[in-house]
């Protein structure tokens, strides 16, 4: 008996332990919130509508990667090197760090990047590309074989 | 309107020229696919390398290989990867010296997609072989299965990769043939470019499957080998002169 | 038949939680060795472009080898029907479980990306022998699994026949697949050969007893339970046995090569003047893995307990040798792109390998050992694996069909 009254001591204590912190009335700020720079220079909007982006991002990374690597198809809209060169931060060049426009959402998320261990995370030099050629407009116009 | 007859030749020749010339550039942009294609059967991209073109102790498609695809050293040469590297063979008997270039021979029977657990080693359809470094485990059987040494592993974190050649600590990596630089229609690769920028062109790129190109005709007309015969591997990389 | 009683390892005294604690802490160590590799990347290791497997390897591939090896003594009885041995089939069944798990977390490790282990069990290449080992490594646990409990579970053990049936099959071919990992490589002079797969098997056999026997020795000693001479007489011989089988077919493996004139130059290597490679091959594989231990096992001085631990332990370092031997030498030989030519390279071309063991390596190899003992430890103190007694009156001293 007295060791099943201990132990239940112990249960509602380990679950009441939370509420210690939220004593003081304020929320552990351990992770700091996302800060989502889009970095929207090159065109109006992303080549996928915002919310469709943000539940379907890596389905849309995960196909492509396939397609690309296995049949050679290396369609500009969902590839990984677009999303880079126009998310990228304008002073970092990049979509890692602390403001990364990948970085921030991901490290709140807890959801580790696999991508970079192996693919740069910098934008490609601007000169490589002239400006809007990947953006939606130019896609549109390059699937009608006009010039944007 | 009076013309005599060397202005009517002129005025056809410069129309003829203005109605050529345009056709003469969309045959090369007809080369180049478009992003959306896919790879097809239809070519197998392949290199015919002249031995004895190769210079001793030059090292410029090695240079340019690395170069084009971001593979920096560490100085340590045990780990440092190699795509391609430069051979020195000496007879045995005769003392004969020649060098020549060695990278993965894009078999057309690669023991190394043979052996991989996950697929991540695989060959293809236009011949290329590939690491598929999404899903390589890094366990390197391809590295013990490969007849030509061909294969490198990175053991290191790596940092500022192209970004048309990911690589990776943990995975394995090989010579891609310049993958990006085909499907982007270049019709070359660095180091075919970069041999015959320093003028011993030694190294020549084509589609092995098209007869009208210049490798197969060469490979038609003149005697070439395959590293390895006897394992009936059916390379990609054909040589001369060895 | 007389009835076995089987019972749990007490467990309770000082010494039991030392062992533990001890096989716990190198279990510690060799896992802190594993994520710094994994962490710096295998630069910090010995292992190189030239010499992609190295000492994890070795330790992996014998612990998986010893494994399928240790079900053997728990096949005797349920497959060939060896009164005799059934009293260690329960022992013997943990011991091949506990051995594979050591093995396997040494070689999954030691994967240049073990975070991607997910990816090795969901997708697939059929004709990689690779992935067909792991469907087997992983079906092997659950076979012996379902074996175990048909021993244990008294209403069930009229099926531990044909469950001992289908684990012994699946160990045969678990073995061949393992063998064939190298046997398939063409690529190398020193493998791409039919024979390591039955070489392999053989390799098993003599492993897996060696380190039977160390174990049973260890538990029975330590937990003042009697082990007969009928018993331990019978294990010592069959070991013996197995130890010359292994010789034999080392022995025709290299006559084989030596009649073949293009395999002089591995054959020499290996056998003459691989400097590293022919010493662990002549003084670790041969003499101390094989004369040896037949002297010990088969002469009048296997009368001493002593001698026949001595005799396993050196088995099991034979067996690392020539683990050593087929692995890393196979790999340090040069391979043979130009016949004719002496060849010179950036990349090591034309010249043996440079290899040398860091501690890294030995230190997550040996891990694997402890874990696969520390599972063992802890297994026959919770459920009970042990026999209370094999002394020679409580053994069955008809033995089956003689």
């Amino acid at each position: 008996m007295k060791t099943v009254f201990l132990k239940a001591v112990l249960a509602l204590a380990l679950l009441a332990s939370p509420a210690a912190f939220a004593a003081g009335g304020k929320k552990p700020e351990r992770v700091p919130l996302p800060t989502i720079q889009v970095n929207k220079d090159r065109g109006e909007q992303c080549v996928e509508p915002t919310d469709v982006m943000r539940r379907n991002h890596m389905q849309f990374i995960l196909h492509q990667r396939d397609e690309t690597m296995h049949r050679g198809i290396r369609t500009v809209k969902h590839s990984l090197k677009n999303c880079i060169n126009c998310h990228a931060d304008p002073k970092t060049h990049s979509v890692l760090g602390k403001d990364g426009f990948c970085e921030s959402c991901h490290r709140y998320a807890s959801v580790s990047i696999d991508c970079f261990s192996c693919h740069s995370a910098e934008r490609e030099a601007r000169s490589a590309e002239p400006a809007a050629a990947t953006g939606p407009r130019a896609l549109k116009a390059a699937a009608k074989g006009t010039k944007p | 309107m009076n013309i005599n007859r060397r202005q009517f030749l002129a005025l056809g020749g410069a129309a003829a020229a203005a109605t050529l010339a345009p056709g003469l550039r969309l045959i090369e942009l007809a080369q180049a696919r478009s992003p959306e294609e896919a790879a097809a059967a239809a070519h197998r991209w392949g290199l015919l390398i002249d031995a004895n073109k190769c210079a001793d102790g030059c090292t410029a498609c090695v240079d340019a290989c690395f170069t084009e695809n971001g593979v920096t050293g560490h100085g340590r040469p045990a780990t440092d990867a190699q795509w391609i590297r430069k051979v020195t063979l000496k007879d045995k008997q005769t003392g004969q010296v020649q060098s020549l270039p060695l990278m993965c021979q894009h078999c057309e029977h690669p023991p190394c997609v043979d052996v991989c657990p996950t697929g991540a080693s695989f060959k293809r359809i236009d011949g290329i072989v590939l690491v598929d470094k999404h899903i390589c485990i890094g366990c390197r059987y391809c590295m013990m299965a490969c007849p030509y040494k061909a294969r490198s592993f990175i053991h290191e974190d790596t940092t500022g990769q192209k970004a048309h050649a990911p690589r990776g600590k943990g995975t394995v990596e090989s010579c891609t043939l310049c993958v990006h630089k085909v499907d982007r229609g270049d019709g070359t690769t660095a180091c075919a470019e970069a041999c015959r920028q320093a003028g011993h062109q030694a190294i020549l790129f084509g589609d092995l499957k098209d007869p009208a190109s210049e490798i197969s005709k060469r490979l038609a007309t003149q005697p070439s080998q395959q590293l390895r015969a006897d394992l009936k591997l059916n390379t990609g990389i054909r040589y001369q002169g060895l | 038949m007389s009835h076995v009683t089987y019972l749990k390892l007490e467990g309770k005294t000082f010494g039991f939680w030392m062992l533990l604690a001890v096989l716990a802490g190198v279990v510690a160590v060799g896992l802190g060795a594993a994520l710094y590799m994994e962490h710096n990347g295998h630069w910090v290791t010995g292992m190189n472009n030239q010499i992609v497997w190295g000492t994890p390897h070795v330790f992996a591939v014998f612990l998986i080898v010893a494994a399928s090896g240790a079900l053997n003594v728990a096949s005797i009885a349920s497959v060939f029907g060896r009164q005799l041995y059934k009293p260690l089939s329960r022992l013997s069944g943990l011991l091949a479980v506990a051995l594979l798990v050591g093995g396997l977390m040494v070689l999954v490790l030691d994967l240049g990306r073990p975070d991607r282990l997910t990816v090795a069990m969901t997708y697939y290449n059929f004709k990689s022998i690779f992935a067909w080992n792991i469907i087997l490594y992983i079906g092997f646990i659950v076979v012996v699994a379902v074996y175990l409990w048909m021993m244990f579970e008294r209403r069930f053990n009229e099926y531990s026949k044909p469950a001992g049936l289908a684990a012994f099959l699946w160990r045969l071919i678990l073995t061949t697949g393992t063998g064939s990992i190298f046997g398939f490589l063409v690529a190398r002079e020193a493998y791409s050969s039919a024979l390591l797969a039955p070489m392999f098997i053989i390799l098993s056999f003599a492993y897996g007893l060696a380190i039977f026997i160390l174990v049973l020795m260890s538990a029975v000693a330590w937990s003042g339970r009697t082990l007969g001479d009928v018993t331990l007489n019978r294990l010592k011989n069959l070991l013996g046995v197995f130890v010359a089988s292994v010789l034999y077919f080392v022995v025709v493996y290299h006559l084989t090569n030596l009649y073949m004139t293009g395999k002089h130059d591995v054959e020499r290597f290996i056998l003459l003047d691989g400097g590293v490679y022919t010493r662990m091959f002549w003084i670790g594989q041969i003499l101390i893995g094989g004369v040896l231990p037949l002297v010990l096992l088969f002469s009048p001085l296997s009368r001493s307990r002593g001698m026949i631990v001595l005799a396993a332990l050196l088995v099991v370092l034979g067996g690392l040798a020539q683990m050593y031997v087929t692995i890393i030498g196979g790999q340090a030989f040069p391979m043979p792109l130009f016949p004719d030519k002496i060849v010179s390279s950036s990349f090591a071309d034309g010249v043996v390998a440079q290899y040398a063991p860091s501690l890294p390596e030995v230190l997550l190899g040996v891990g694997g050992i402890a874990i696969a003992l520390l599972l063992t430890a802890y297994a026959i103190r919770v459920l009970p694996f042990l026999p209370q007694s094999l002394a020679d009156a409580d053994v069955d001293p008809h033995h089956g069909q003689g």
